[in-house]
Order: C-alpha cells, then structure tokens, then sequence
C-alpha cells in the first residue's frame, strides 16, 4: 500500500486521515466543466424569452416581443378579442384550443345553425356527430347509462331502445340533457296496507302480461284507480306514463326501477314491484349539464343519443 | 471557512448543507407570497361547511389522494377530459391542499355535480358494479359506519389557526357575512357546527338514506363541491391568463 501511494502525482485535498489515506484532487473532465458552463449560457438565454425572475411583486416576463403569444379570447357576451401576452401556459392553453376550435368550427357552426333533422339527414355532419359524440359521451355519460347506452337496471335507464321516460324526441332528450332529471314516487307504505299493496302489484303485473294473480289483480286495478292511492294520477288512467314527468309506462316489458325481468319466480317478481312500491323511490337523479357542456355539445350529444345510439322516436 | 473545520463539526456541516439545499426552494416559493397574482381574484371561493370538512378528512383518511389528484392542468387534453384548470384560488381554504401527484385513478378536481349522489353512494360502495374496468377497491363501510362529528368544532379551530376564517364571535361572523354571505357564514360559525353539520346531512341526503347520518353523506358531500365554487361561465374564457 505505502508502496503504491508514492505513485501518485495528483494534487490532494491535503487532508489526511488515519496516517496515509488521503484525498485525491482530480480535475474534472474537461466535456463534464464546458457542459456545466452551457447551462449557465442557457439560463441566460431563457431569461430573455421566459418569465424567471421574481422582482417584489412582480416578475420579469422575458424581452417584450421577443417570445409573445397571440389567441381569441371569447368574452362573456360572446364577442372575440385577439390579444399578445408574454409567454405563459394559460395563454398557450388558448392558442391550443383556439386550434381545436377552428378546425371543429365548419362542423360545429352547421351542427349549431341546422335543424335536429336536417342534422341527422347529413352523413357527413353524422360522421363528425359520431366520433365527437362517442368521446363525449363516453366522459359524461357512460358511468351512469353504461358504455354501449344499455343502461342499468334499478340505476339508469337503457338508450338504445324505444321506450324513454322523458320523451324519445330530439327536444326531449335536450331538455333532458341541459336540465337533468330527477325522478321520484312517493311511498305508499302509509297509505295501503299489506293486502292492498299485494292487490295493485298483481294488477301492476298484469298491465305487461306478467305472471300475477287474476283475482288480486281485479281489486287492484280498483285501487290503481282509486282516490286513495291515486297511481292514475302520475301513471296515467291507461297506466301508459307520462312523459312530462317521467311517470313509468306500466303496459310495456321495460322494468327500471323494480328488477321484474331478473326475479326469476313469480313472487319474487310481486315481491320487487311491492317493494318499490312500500317504499317509494327517490334516486333516479340525472345530474344538470348545462353547467358543464357548451350549447353546441349539448346539441351533439342529443343527435348522437337519438340517431346513433339507435333508440330515437 | 476552512473545509476541514466543516467536515469535522457535525452541527456545522448540518446546518450548512440545509442551508445549501434549502436555498432552491426559498428562491422558488417565497416569492410566490409576494408575487400579487398568484392567488387569482375570483368570486364564489368559500371554506367547507362542517359535514364538507368532516367529508374532506374522511378523503384524506381512506387515501383517496393516493390514487386522484385533484389539479387539472393547463394542457388541451385535460381541458377536454375534466374542464378548467385548476385555479390556485380553488384551493386557498385547503390545509393541506388535496393536489396531489398520482393519477392511478381520474382527477376529482370538477368531480362535483357530475354524478348524482346516488351514483357516488354506490360507486363508492362497489365501484365495479357501475364501472366495470375499474380497480379502485370497495369502500362499503362508509354507508354502514355513523359519522362522528364530536370533534367537529375542534377540527374547524384548528383550521382557523391556518387562517381559514371560520368564526367563533359575533364580529368575525358579521365579517363572513359581508364576505361569503350569509348562509355560507352561517355555516362557518363554529359554536353552530353541530346543528349545521346535521341539517345539511338532512337537507342533501348524499348517501340516499334519510335515516342514518354516515361518513358516506360526508364523503359525498365534500366530492359534490369540488370545482364547483367557482362559475368560469362569468368569466371571459381568457380571464384567468392575465394572472400568469
């Protein structure tokens, strides 16, 4: 060891620890110390353009000109401005959509100006509806409506087929759409007792051709039609629903709320429609969007709703 | 100084080397106190009411920052995904802030609104049954457990000493009032925590069932305020550019 030391020719630190271990003082490779020098060029280069350096209350904002950005800025009213800030990522944020803007503006402005129908009748205004509706509705919608529009039993109603709560129309699912839904039946487990809450579930069961009990089902279409429990008022003396208030069509084979077509016997079907109806229900809440999505989006989503989802009428 | 003084004084080496190493920091963050905009000026910014708060340290004990961030970026595809970006002003109420760096899950920072409450309460409960390719595990317990509010007015006290303004005399409140107005400040008045607390568990039902008052209404209720204080629809769409 002492042997080796002797050998060496480089500078040390001078310290020297434990006798004779000392500390090398190599230099730095020479590529290693002009790299470290680059960077310092670079900072000073990216002052110019960037802002860097905090100055109070305020900071320098790079050489005005130099590296400015320039976008449209829609105002509350609507109007547009062209404006050139430094540079800075909100403002690049703007040139970017602004671009997005421009290059969806020959689709959006026809999909915004034309009729529902006249819309739907373009096919190629319905190819852009297709690919801009699909992504929005796959960020808004799926999580509750499922990510072909099949809905969900009990939670969210199914969008592909015929039957809509609200309405199937084009101004129906936009007003659904724009003001969400809040879909609500009153409990009823004070008003009829167990006999009768059994009666006009077997006549509810019969309206859709369901297995249920002839006799029961007699006394409760009395009281479906009654006073006392009043259904026809919301569901409608025909049972048939009422789309202005999204009051269910009792006649067809559609169950949102009571999983008829998933009980597998009979009493199990009464049991899930007496259920509701002991109960009552109170969630089927569709969120406002009109706080989220633009006009035109809104106008998108309904095209696409009814003419690709395949469920308009 | 000599170098081999420092290297042979543990206390001195420490304090140097923090010293060394904290200066990036200072350079970067202490201006940001000074700077006039970085806090945006904008309307609508509150503190959490009570059940919102208890809501707030339900998130933070089940980690849910772990897996959402709560910071949408100025970047295009953000933009489309969850809406505006983030404004430090959203989060100046926040101690500590919910930001957060890990995106296992999406970004819940305009989660509120988007969901009934329906949707949350389930989807917390069994996320898959709503989301089938979802890997965020079940929280079930959340509508099962009864929400302990006991602490509550010390859990606001403690923010206050953070400098969020909630109120505990008559002229602090009238300040709120002037300020958030008066069914807000109403809310942030700590002797009235309790009461407030369970009047808005009743008013919302955020975990839709009347009769339980539960961690779930909390959660739900703190999950169904983000990114909603603030109405960018009053603002011109480049507004918020001028403060960078």
């Amino acid at each position: 060891m002492s042997q080796d030391n002797k050998k060496v020719t480089v500078e040390t630190t001078g310290h020297v620890w434990d006798d004779d271990l000392q500390e090398l003082n190599n230099p730095l490779p020479r590529w290693w110390i002009w790299g470290f020098y680059i960077t310092f060029g670079f900072a000073l280069v990216y002052w110019l353009f960037y802002p860097a350096w905090p100055i109070g209350n305020t900071y320098t904002k790079g050489i005005p000109g130099l590296n400015n950005v320039t976008y449209v800025a829609t105002k509350v009213d609507g109007t547009q401005e062209t404006k050139t800030t430094h540079w800075n990522m909100r403002s690049k944020l703007m040139v970017e959509m602004n671009d997005l803007q421009a290059e969806q503006k020959p689709y959006v402005d026809k999909v915004a100006s034309k009729s529902f129908e006249d819309v739907a009748k373009d096919p190629e205004l319905m190819q852009f509806v297709n690919s801009a509706g699909k992504t929005l509705f796959a960020t808004n919608c799926v999580p509750c409506h499922q990510a072909g529009g099949q809905g969900k039993v009990k939670f969210a109603p199914n969008l592909t087929d015929d039957y809509w709560q609200y309405g199937g129309t084009y101004e129906n699912i936009q007003t659904t759409i724009v003001g969400g839904r809040h879909g609500v039946m009153p409990a009823f487990k004070t008003i009829l007792n167990d006999a009768e809450l059994t009666q006009v579930s077997n006549y509810v069961l019969s309206l859709s051709g369901e297995p249920h009990n002839a006799d029961a089902a007699k006394l409760g279409d009395a009281i479906f039609h009654g006073d006392k429990a009043g259904c026809y008022a919301c569901h409608g003396v025909d049972a048939k629903g009422n789309i202005a208030i999204g009051s269910a069509n009792l006649t067809d084979k559609v169950w949102l709320w009571p999983d008829v077509l998933g009980a597998k016997t009979p009493e199990a079907k009464l049991n899930e429609v007496k259920t509701l109806i002991y109960g009552g229900m109170d969630k089927g809440v569709m969120p406002v969007w009109e706080t989220r999505l633009k006009p035109e989006q809104i106008k998108l989503l309904t095209v696409y709703v009814h003419d690709s989802l395949g469920g308009g009428k | 100084m000599k170098h081999d003084k420092i290297e042979r004084n543990v206390g001195i080496l420490i304090i140097l080397t923090m010293l060394a190493i904290s200066a990036g920091g200072l350079v970067e963050i202490v201006p940001l106190f000074f700077i006039k905009e970085t806090v945006e000026k904008v309307d609508g910014v509150r503190p959490y009411s009570p059940l919102e708060l208890r809501g707030r340290d339900i998130y933070i004990r089940e980690g849910c920052y772990l897996c959402h961030s709560q910071m949408i970026r100025p970047f295009r595809d953000e933009a489309l995904r969850y809406g505006h970006y983030s404004l430090a002003a959203e989060s100046k109420y926040d101690h500590p802030f919910q930001w957060g760096s890990k995106r296992t899950g999406p970004d819940l920072a305009r989660v509120g609104g988007k969901y009934s409450n329906d949707w949350q309460t389930q989807h917390l409960t069994a996320p898959r049954s709503l989301v089938p390719q979802s890997i965020m595990p079940n929280y079930p317990w959340l509508s099962k457990t009864d929400l302990d509010y006991s602490d509550i007015q010390g859990r606001m006290k403690a923010l206050r000493v953070t400098g969020v303004p909630y109120s505990t005399s008559k002229a602090e409140f009238d300040k709120n009032v002037k300020e958030f107005g008066e069914e807000t400040a109403k809310n942030l008045h700590i002797p009235d925590a309790e009461k407030n607390l369970i009047a808005q568990a009743q008013a919302g039902n955020y975990d839709t069932n009347p009769d339980k008052l539960t961690e779930m209404d909390a959660l739900v209720s703190y999950l169904q305020l983000l990114g909603t204080m603030v109405d960018f629809r009053k603002y011109d769409d480049d507004y918020f550019a001028k403060f960078r």
